[in-house]
């Protein structure tokens, strides 16, 4: 390598690239903070989507770049499928597609990394070599890893734990081997076949950890892998000494840290739980409540409940999503709200497979943000609710969590609808829910429970209370 | 040929060796110390009911990744008898080929995650009664 033509480099950036990329920075950062209120959100994103084209068009006059066929096919098909994505993926289906993005940003990372050991691995400094290392390994975990969560969303793959005898020893054998081979490429830059070993165990690893985590931990998993797709891209941005990179990947990896942070304590669970624990597979004793019989309603009688209520609280799971039944929801909320009942939807943090899944499907069905209330925000108000009315949800409304300490959910903050003067249980049959786990709540003298695909019963619901 | 070179400044050193002067290091680890803490300040206040867009806006933003795998993709020559004949001489290609699939795959992550992010936020409304209301 010539060292004169490496100070040159070093000496004499592309002032006008470099300045791009500080004003796209910018924009991506005042894009997120306008996030923090809807009224503003959309201003602000375009903003972002200006940075990102500048700092992309910037790019294509890089001293780097001679060739141009691929980058114009990589463009122009990247574009359409991405167009396509955006216009056709439905709202039910968006923690699949984030899944699917969070290894399509991984992956990028991850051959961006490889391509460059290929040609530069005898030249790179210890501390770039260490950042790809890092970039590497972080890439190519969490595609396979998104790949495997992705799976499980769509159906593709069964949405239980994959668990057997000796898992965890193999996964750390994985592990200590790919941290193995990523030491020795560190003091041997030449060891490719280390190298390339410590990206099939990369592969491998992500596998591995994400098989034995069941459905209804999913948006921690998002969240987690949403960090690691972040760090992975801030880490190319060390190795390729381009400040955008970093900071653009610090932001998505620190969203998605504080994101699986919220995603645990609304589970009351931490992450080595999530990650280790196997959530589901083993069946749980009961609480002292969940004896009894449950009382069925007829669709008549709760229709009449509802219509002469003076205030209901909706509280969805994601069963609702699976019904898709948001526009019912919203339709029986406005026949509701034209007889002059107060309508409130009370959303859980985990309520869906991402964080934030319940709100976005709502806002779909027209509900207007005002309506949308925190868990925190509308447990207060509940012992003042009339009728609550459970769609598709169990967990996040189980009140095991609060009552009885030996619950496997023990400690997990629920939304009260106990508190209520009456609950109404919108339910497709009367199996347990995600989790295994028994509800006292179906027990209780103040809940009745209305079988049926929610779909169909909120329509029909909807009907009746016109009618009444 | 690069049609847009005669913007760009001379040299044509691979990118990875601006990464190792030790000035540009530091600074680079000021940028990510200061950007985490500006992260975590920012995106903490964002609120649950828009935390789907917000996966999907630092995903698209994150998308960035692809100012690299551009400049991978461009910088070196493909060629397929090359590739095909293996060894050291098929790196570059190998190269450009790795490059390509990142170009592709950080395109769709920007263009799906502004394009979805845009749709949802479009969703959240506040004003839907009143609309309802003037009909």
């Amino acid at each position: 390598m010539d060292t004169q033509a490496i100070q040159h480099v070093v000496q004499s950036p592309n002032y006008i690239l470099e300045f791009t990329y500080l004003i796209a920075s910018i924009l991506f950062i005042w894009g997120l903070k306008s996030l923090s209120h809807p009224d503003t959100a959309r201003q602000g994103m375009h903003l972002a989507e200006a940075g990102m084209a500048a700092a992309i068009l910037g790019t294509l006059f890089h001293h780097d770049i001679h060739f141009f066929g691929w980058i114009i096919a990589g463009l122009i098909l990247g574009s359409l499928v991405g167009a396509a994505f955006a216009i056709w993926v439905p709202m039910t289906a968006m923690p699949q597609r984030t899944a699917l993005s969070h290894a399509f940003g991984a992956v990028a990372a991850a051959l961006v990394g490889i391509a460059e050991f290929t040609m530069h691995a005898g030249t790179m400094s210890m501390f770039t070599r260490s950042a790809l290392g890092l970039e590497v390994m972080l890439g190519t975990l969490t595609t396979t890893g998104s790949l495997i969560a992705c799976g499980k969303l769509q159906g593709f793959i069964r949405g239980t734990p994959v668990q057997f005898k000796g898992q965890q020893f193999l996964n750390l054998l994985i592990f200590v081997g790919m941290i193995g081979c990523f030491g020795h490429v560190l003091y041997d830059p030449l060891a490719t076949g280390y190298f390339y070993g410590m990206v099939a165990l990369g592969f491998l690893f992500g596998v591995m950890l994400v098989i034995p985590i069941g459905s209804a931990d999913m948006p921690v998993v998002m969240s987690l892998l949403n960090s690691y797709a972040g760090l992975s891209s801030a880490a190319t941005g060390f190795v390729l000494g381009n400040n955008i990179l970093i900071i653009a990947g610090t932001l998505d990896g620190f969203s998605g840290f504080i994101l699986s942070i919220l995603m645990c304590k609304a589970m009351n669970r931490s992450i080595t739980n999530v990650l280790f624990g196997g959530f589901g597979s083993v069946q749980h004793e009961a609480g002292p409540g969940a004896q009894g019989e449950m009382r069925e309603i007829s669709l008549e009688d709760a229709a009449v409940r509802l219509a002469y209520a003076g205030k209901v609280v909706f509280v969805p799971g994601y069963g609702l999503a699976t019904a898709q039944a948001q526009h019912a929801v919203r339709d029986l909320a406005n026949a509701l709200e034209a007889r002059g009942v107060t309508v409130k939807y009370g959303i859980h943090p985990v309520a869906g497979r991402m964080p934030g899944h319940m709100n976005v499907l709502l806002a779909e069905a027209n509900v207007p943000y005002g309506d949308l209330y925190e868990m925190e925000t509308i447990n207060p108000e509940l012992d003042s609710t009339d009728v609550a009315v459970v769609v598709g949800a169990n967990d996040v409304v189980n009140p095991d969590a609060r009552d009885n300490p030996n619950s496997p959910i023990a400690g997990m903050p629920i939304i009260e609808v106990d508190k209520a003067k009456t609950v109404i249980v919108l339910k497709r049959g009367q199996g347990r829910g995600f989790s295994g786990l028994e509800n006292p709540l179906f027990f209780k003298q103040n809940t009745s429970m209305l079988y049926g695909d929610a779909k169909n019963t909120l329509s029909q619901l909807a009907q009746e209370v016109k009618n009444v | 040929m690069n049609p847009l070179l005669f913007f760009a400044l001379e040299g044509a050193q691979p990118a990875a060796a601006e990464a190792m002067d030790p000035m540009v290091l530091i600074a680079a680890l000021y940028v990510f110390a200061l950007a985490a803490f500006l992260g975590y300040q920012v995106i903490s206040r964002v609120p649950p009911l828009l935390h789907t867009p917000l996966m999907s806006a630092t995903n698209a933003i994150s998308g960035i990744s692809l100012v690299g795998s551009l400049v991978i993709a461009g910088a070196y020559e493909f060629n397929s008898h090359k590739l095909l004949a293996g060894g050291m001489d098929a790196h570059a290609s190998w190269a450009t080929l790795m490059g390509f699939v990142a170009v592709f795959t950080a395109t769709v992550n920007v263009v799906s995650g502004f394009g979805l992010t845009d749709r949802m936020l479009r969703m959240f409304r506040k004003d839907i009664k009143k609309k309802e209301a003037a009909k």
